[in-house]
């Protein structure tokens, strides 16, 4: 391990010439087990695949690879994608393409294991197979990289994801790693660096698309003694993960984005503030981190540079406006997380009152490649104004889900119908939301948007962090609207009042189209209809004035799903009426005499006793009782409960 | 236990304001739980008030001031969870258990908390009991599971 270790810092990372030794390039090979003389397992193990069943999985293909005494490798990488198809394992015979296996829980271990050593392969759990040259090919397989799913998306930053184990910095060193922030505090300034990434029109991938570049040299030119680097991996959006996968599946290459960056802006300290609950992607992160130092990647004067770094972990303690800058600012200073006015702008006075550039997870990502590959590599990918590509975090209705890349100016309608591939269970499409829980509803119409800045800006569809949630038609757009308004209300700092007070009102304006009124008077009605009334004005003077993006996107959910699926509200507000059947309250249930029994279960289940009847007779629901449960409905064997 | 909450405040020997975050998660960490004591105690380590220290414990969603339920359930609100129906199982739970998430039960059993997202999207709804994953919960599982549940508590 040791002469490993000397040999990759002085053949690889101090190695000038940008072609490395034959010699060296062999040794690569076998750490990167290009070509393996014993079969290797490689197993997914990141906290979506674990939530699916790979720590049990992990342990029988150990157990199977120990009973058997088979030679066999089990490794563990990191996410490859496709979370639907947890646990992801897959196998490398010597001198084969690398082939993948979907859903391997642990009961079909023994089964796939003995197929694959035997030749035997079961086409039921089988994906594909990769194409790299000078491997054997399996006749009849399909290739990894013709799926659907893999086929339109561009993996760049995402390129080592699934490929190795995170938690070997010799596998990430094999790979090209770290060998570009040596190279770029040996031979660059400051200033070349933040020029290098402006000319490549880098932009901050949080949603405001701020030239990185720019942000950068602001933090520079301010006069300071000290200057600080955070990386935001707050990604506080329920329902996004795109951060903690790369965390967890690529942390090398985040620590070298954030170490170049650091440099970029001459800071020697540079803090990664994560998400609270990310327990698996800190615990993979602070071992990359200790890798890194006894590597001598961080520390001082890195390799006779004259360059010192410390990086250091702040765990976010969960509020979710700590992914404002500001607020986050007066979190890691030991204050509540509430933001504060803009300007003076964290790059001239942030933490501690120096000048701090804060960037996202995915931004710096992009970092050691283009100053890898150089500014117009990276300007190869994605639109003129806003070049490369762009992660997103699929989840909801689809049939796919995972974290994706997909070049800038990819169409949604191309995310949605080829790399999702459509909606599961048969159900239809009706929209998608884009920007996290402050975001905006696509609906069908405006599917053929390209996914990048400009084009998304004109449409008034915001990026955010890259959530990309498919909904499907058993979805209730009133019901998801308030469902956001209910996240936002318990999330607002409560520091200005059109925040605060805004979300409260309209989340009670919202509770009041979907629930059932005690009395259906017409002063109620009345309240209510004044009620839907207000709600535009109060998205637009919180829109207009709330402190920071939190109160002023907060409107974001309703006003875009009002403008697409207007028809939607109409019905509850209107004919009281819900078309997916999800608001509880203004669902109406009647028992069909000709079908019912009496067999007396739906009685017996019904929470609030609104069911009545005699045994053997049909029974029949007390209106006034019913609280819109449905429990009868799924509980009834002869369908004959049935939704008005 | 007054002896170990001071050993971790001992560990922060600057004594600055932004230790106090890492300060209580660490107490969190060990203990559960952030006690009154501990409060006190690191007030007068970092020279703050206590009302300063509890305002901001309760500004942040990850700090809790009583001792978690011997058994711990997560319930996961996130988008794609919400979708599949996780308000139906969190409900379900609110009234079996007759607690609302945040709290712990009476007799110190049970606990209930929300969180936005654990990952398991696709899965979904996701709920985590005492470190372990269940996925595709259903509201009517809701009412075994926590008889199991019991029945392990009262053999224990």
């Amino acid at each position: 391990m040791e002469d490993l270790k000397a040999f990759l810092i002085e053949k690889v990372l101090l190695f000038e010439s940008d072609t490395l030794a034959s010699g060296t390039e062999k040794v690569l090979q076998k750490v990167r087990r290009d070509k393996t003389s014993v079969p290797v397992i490689h197993v997914t193990y990141n906290s979506s695949s674990i939530i699916a069943g790979a720590d049990k999985t992990l342990t029988a293909i150990k157990s199977y690879v120990a009973d058997n005494q088979t030679s066999a490798e089990v490794i563990t990488v990191g996410c490859a994608g496709p979370a639907n198809y947890e646990p992801l394992v897959c196998v490398q015979m010597p001198g084969k393409n690398r082939l993948f296996f979907r859903n391997i829980t642990e009961e079909k271990v023994d089964s796939l294991l003995n197929g694959v050593f035997h030749s035997d392969i079961n086409d039921d759990d089988l994906l594909g197979q990769t194409g790299e040259k000078g491997f054997g090919l399996w006749p009849g397989i399909p290739f990894m990289n013709e799926l659907p799913f893999f086929a339109l998306q561009k993996r760049v930053i995402l390129s080592n994801c699934g490929c190795y184990n995170p938690e070997s910095i010799e596998e990430y060193i094999s790979r090209g790693g770290y060998r570009t922030f040596i190279k770029t505090i040996r031979h660059y300034t400051s200033e070349e660096v933040c020029d290098i990434i402006e000319r490549s029109g880098l932009r901050g991938r949080s949603g405001g698309g701020y030239l990185t570049g720019l942000k950068w040299k602001q933090a520079l030119t301010t006069p300071s003694n000290s200057r600080y680097l955070i990386c935001n991996a707050k990604e506080s959006d329920p329902g996004s993960f795109s951060d903690r996968t790369i965390l967890e599946s690529d942390p090398h290459r985040l620590i070298e984005g954030m170490a170049i960056s650091a440099y970029a802006i001459g800071a020697s300290n540079a803090t990664l503030y994560l998400k609270s609950g990310s327990d698996h992607a800190l615990a993979r992160f602070l071992k990359a981190l200790e890798w890194a130092r006894e590597y001598s990647i961080i520390g001082h004067d890195i390799y006779s540079s004259g360059y010192n770094l410390e990086i250091t972990v702040r765990v976010e303690p969960g509020a979710f406006v700590c992914g404002e800058e500001t607020a986050l600012i007066n979190s890691l200073e030991g204050k509540r997380g509430m933001p504060q006015l803009k300007p003076p702008y964290p790059t001239s006075s942030g933490l501690a009152g120096k000048p701090t550039v804060i960037n996202n997870v995915e931004t710096l990502m992009n970092v050691p490649l283009i100053m890898q590959y150089g500014p117009e590599w990276f300007r190869g990918f994605g639109t003129e104004k806003s070049p490369g590509t762009k992660i997103l975090a699929i989840t909801g209705r689809g049939r796919m889900s995972g974290v994706v890349e997909v070049e800038m100016g990819t169409t949604i309608r191309k995310v949605v119908e080829d790399i999702v591939d459509g909606i599961r269970d048969g159900k239809d499409f009706k929209a998608v939301q884009m920007g996290g829980a402050a975001g905006t509803f696509i609906a069908e119409s405006d599917l053929d948007t390209p996914i990048d800045f400009e084009a998304l800006k004109e449409k008034g569809i915001t990026m955010g962090a890259g959530g990309f949630v498919v909904i499907d038609d058993s979805s209730c757009m009133v019901d998801l609207v308030r469902y956001y308004m209910e996240f936002i209300r318990g999330e607002s700092c409560g520091k200005c009042i059109p925040c605060r007070e805004g979300t409260g009102r309209m989340l009670e304006i919202l509770e009041s189209i979907i629930k059932k009124p005690a009395s259906e008077d017409s002063g109620t009605t009345l309240e209510r209809f004044k009620g839907v009334m207000q709600l535009e004005t109060i998205s637009s003077v919180m829109k207009d004035t709330s402190l920071c993006g939190l109160g002023q996107t907060a409107p974001n959910p309703f006003m875009s799903a009002l403008r697409n699926f207007r028809e939607e509200f109409e019905e509850h507000i209107f004919d009281r009426k819900c078309r997916a059947n999800v608001c509880r309250g203004l669902r109406t249930f009647i028992i069909n005499v000709e079908k019912c029994t009496g067999c007396t279960v739906c009685a017996g289940k019904c929470p609030v006793n609104a069911i009545y009847g005699t045994r053997l007779q049909p029974f029949f629901i007390v209106e006034d009782k019913c609280i819109g449960c449905g429990i009868c409905y799924d509980v009834c064997k002869f369908s004959a409960v049935i939704v008005k | 236990m007054a002896a170990d909450i001071n050993d971790i405040i001992g560990k922060y020997r600057q004594g600055r304001r932004e230790e106090l975050i890492p300060l209580l998660q660490e107490i969190q960490s060990v203990f559960g739980y952030i006690s009154e004591d501990a409060i006190v105690r690191v007030g007068s380590h970092l020279g703050l008030s206590t009302t300063k220290i509890y305002g901001l414990a309760t500004f942040y969603d990850q700090f809790r001031f009583f001792p978690a339920g011997k058994i711990h359930i997560k319930l996961c609100n996130g988008t794609s969870c919400y979708m599949n129906g996780s308000k139906a199982v969190a409900d379900r739970f609110r009234e079996e258990l007759r607690i609302e998430p945040g709290q712990t039960t009476r007799n110190g059993n049970f606990s209930l908390e929300t969180v936005t997202c654990m990952g398991g999207c696709y899965h979904g709804p996701v709920i985590m009991i005492n470190g372990e994953h269940h996925i595709h919960v259903q509201p009517e599982q809701v009412p075994e599971l926590i008889k199991r549940l019991k029945y392990i508590i009262d053999n224990d």
